[in-house]
């Protein structure tokens, strides 16, 4: 599905990524984590296309897309939501997801016809997937945080990614939005067969979620493993989790 | 549910019947109006829509004018046929300079497109075989209008009105274009760059091919709108393509409001009159109007436009409240 191999990137002298290499399988939901500075933001935009590694390959699908520009990495499979929240704050969250798909599905060359009546069906029910129709006339910018987040997750799944690459999706959140936040992100990828990476610094939603783990310290792949293997890991006991 | 009103259908009859009922001075004046607001709907496709602050944009309008200008007193070609060269002519230009001002971000971005002009603007002023440099080209004959005196109503008009009454059918038909790509999928696209351009170029969008897609449509009908007011001047100056008339098109345009599509037109009203009744009364109107620009920014932030908005939904709210009660 995702095959990250032996990616690098270094800024004027500070490694923030080294060697580090990743397979994620269909369907396997993935964290990364690490201590602040561990080079997991770094990482996450490597594969995203915001950042192009200095040596190593990123394939998804079999398909490289090692530095290729962000919009085509969408195009190619990759939905992704940001650590700050990303919307367009402006418009309504309906046309939020609107706008979503009709980029997706190629419609910006369309210089004629009304944009607003375009992807009507497929906007609703995705917002009714994700709780958010009984807001759709809300302003984007205006919601709660947590409401952002839900409709950052509809942008991502507007355009019908196969893998979907979550950086910090509770952060900031309170204990029960964070609750339904990750009860939500479950259901969708059982729902639409979908393939997670995420990073995340909350441990409680790390383990009792992903299938498999990968720890960053100071730019280097420390661990991999499941939950199980990865909290017995002697290393990240030791410079991890042993801070809490 | 109130009904809509059609205010635009109503604005536009209204400035149709200008030559019947108005002295030649408002026919005059409304000419302008009419060209410039073009001139503003096509810059707010960057401004409001697309969120790129050009400060250059008077180029296009310039090159516009010249490219008509020159077609019809040099060549003798039919106006439309002119009018349609001052539109592909600036976009041509916007479509090379866009290429590089959409590689920079903000106020680059905005830097670079002044920098362009100014290079046209000196090239413009100097290349006296073809542009007549600092002396201009005067004498740009009136289209050949006299047709219009076969349709009934329109006979005693003379040429100035006849001249307006064409300025405002292809004002309007360029502005309607305008409006549909604005609301259409394409533009819609813009809005989410205006947004955030981070976001839009991950729910798939090229973000440069975009913007440079606005500035080429924008470049093109500001070229048409300065083809019009060319003729309707008389004459064109390298002054239309000078920084002050990139920076009066972006007053207009904020005045007005950017966040809404009539906003610049509301604009360009405002900034005409204003500059035709000061004028008249003091010498010293570029400070009274500079004043009087200030306070109406400070007042309006979101333009008249927006203000009228905010206006009205609080007039709603206020009925429906009581309503309730």
């Amino acid at each position: 599905m995702l095959d990250i191999d032996n990616v690098t990137k270094t800024f004027s002298g500070f490694t923030a990524v080294s060697g580090v290499s990743l397979t994620v399988d269909k369907q396997q939901i993935a964290a990364v984590i690490g201590p602040n500075g561990a080079g997991k933001s770094t990482f996450f935009n490597l594969i995203t296309g915001h950042l192009t590694p200095d040596t190593g390959a990123i394939r998804l699908n079999g398909r490289d897309i090692t530095g290729i520009a962000p919009h085509k990495i969408c195009g190619a499979g990759m939905g992704r939501s940001f650590q700050r929240t990303n919307i367009f704050p402006k418009l309504t969250v309906f046309e939020n997801v609107q706008a979503a798909y009709l980029a997706h599905r190629g419609k910006g060359g369309n210089f004629w016809s009304a944009a607003e009546r375009f992807y009507r069906a497929e906007t609703e029910a995705l917002l009714t997937s994700i709780g958010l129709w009984e807001q759709r006339e809300s302003i984007g910018g205006i919601m709660s945080y947590g409401a952002q987040k839900q409709l950052e997750l509809g942008l991502a799944l507007a355009s019908d990614p196969t893998l979907l690459l979550l950086d910090e999706p509770t952060a900031g959140m309170s204990a029960a939005e964070t609750h339904d936040a990750i009860r939500l992100l479950e259901r969708i990828a059982g729902e639409r067969e979908l393939t997670l990476l995420f990073t995340e610094h909350d441990m409680e939603v790390v383990f009792s979620i992903a299938q498999k783990i990968a720890v960053l310290h100071q730019g280097r792949k420390i661990a991999e493993g499941t939950p199980a293997e990865v909290r017995a890991d002697p290393e990240v006991r030791r410079i991890y989790l042993g801070h809490h | 549910m109130s009904r809509r009103v059609p205010w635009t259908l109503i604005v536009l009859v209204l400035a149709l019947t200008i030559p019947w009922f108005g002295s030649r001075y408002y026919t005059f004046l409304s000419t302008q109006i009419a060209i410039l607001s073009l001139f503003a709907v096509s810059y707010n496709l960057l401004l409001g829509t697309t969120g790129l602050v050009s400060f250059g944009h008077a180029a296009y309008f310039g090159l516009g004018a010249y490219a008509t200008g020159l077609l019809m007193k040099e060549l003798q070609t039919p106006f439309l046929l002119a009018l349609l060269a001052g539109g592909l002519l600036p976009a041509a230009f916007a479509a090379l300079f866009g290429y590089f001002c959409v590689r920079l971000t903000k106020i680059y971005f905005s830097m670079l497109t002044l920098a362009f002009a100014q290079i046209v603007w000196a090239i413009c002023f100097q290349w006296n075989e073809v542009t007549g440099g600092d002396q201009g080209i005067s004498a740009i004959p009136y289209p050949e209008l006299g047709w219009m005196s076969a349709i009934p109503g329109l006979g005693g008009f003379g040429t100035g009105d006849r001249f307006y009454i064409a300025c405002l059918v292809l004002v309007i038909l360029g502005i309607w274009i305008l409006q549909r790509i604005t609301n259409s999928p394409f533009g819609r696209m813009l809005t989410t760059i205006r947004e955030n351009p981070e976001r839009a170029s991950f729910i798939g969008i090229d973000v440069r091919r975009y913007e440079l897609a606005a500035f080429v449509i924008s470049g093109g009908f500001a070229g048409m709108s300065g083809g019009l007011f060319g003729i309707f001047n008389r004459g064109v100056f390298a002054d239309f393509m000078f920084w002050p008339k990139s920076a009066e098109v972006l007053i207009m345009t904020i005045l007005g409001g950017m966040n809404h599509f009539w906003g610049p037109v509301v604009g360009t009203v405002l900034m005409v009159v204003l500059n035709q009744q000061i004028t008249s009364y003091t010498e010293y109107w570029p400070l009274v109007l500079g004043t009087i620009l200030l306070v109406l920014l400070f007042a309006f932030p979101g333009g008249l436009m927006g203000a009228l908005e905010a206006g009205t939904k609080r007039l709603r709210g206020q009925k429906t409240g009581g309503g309730d009660a």
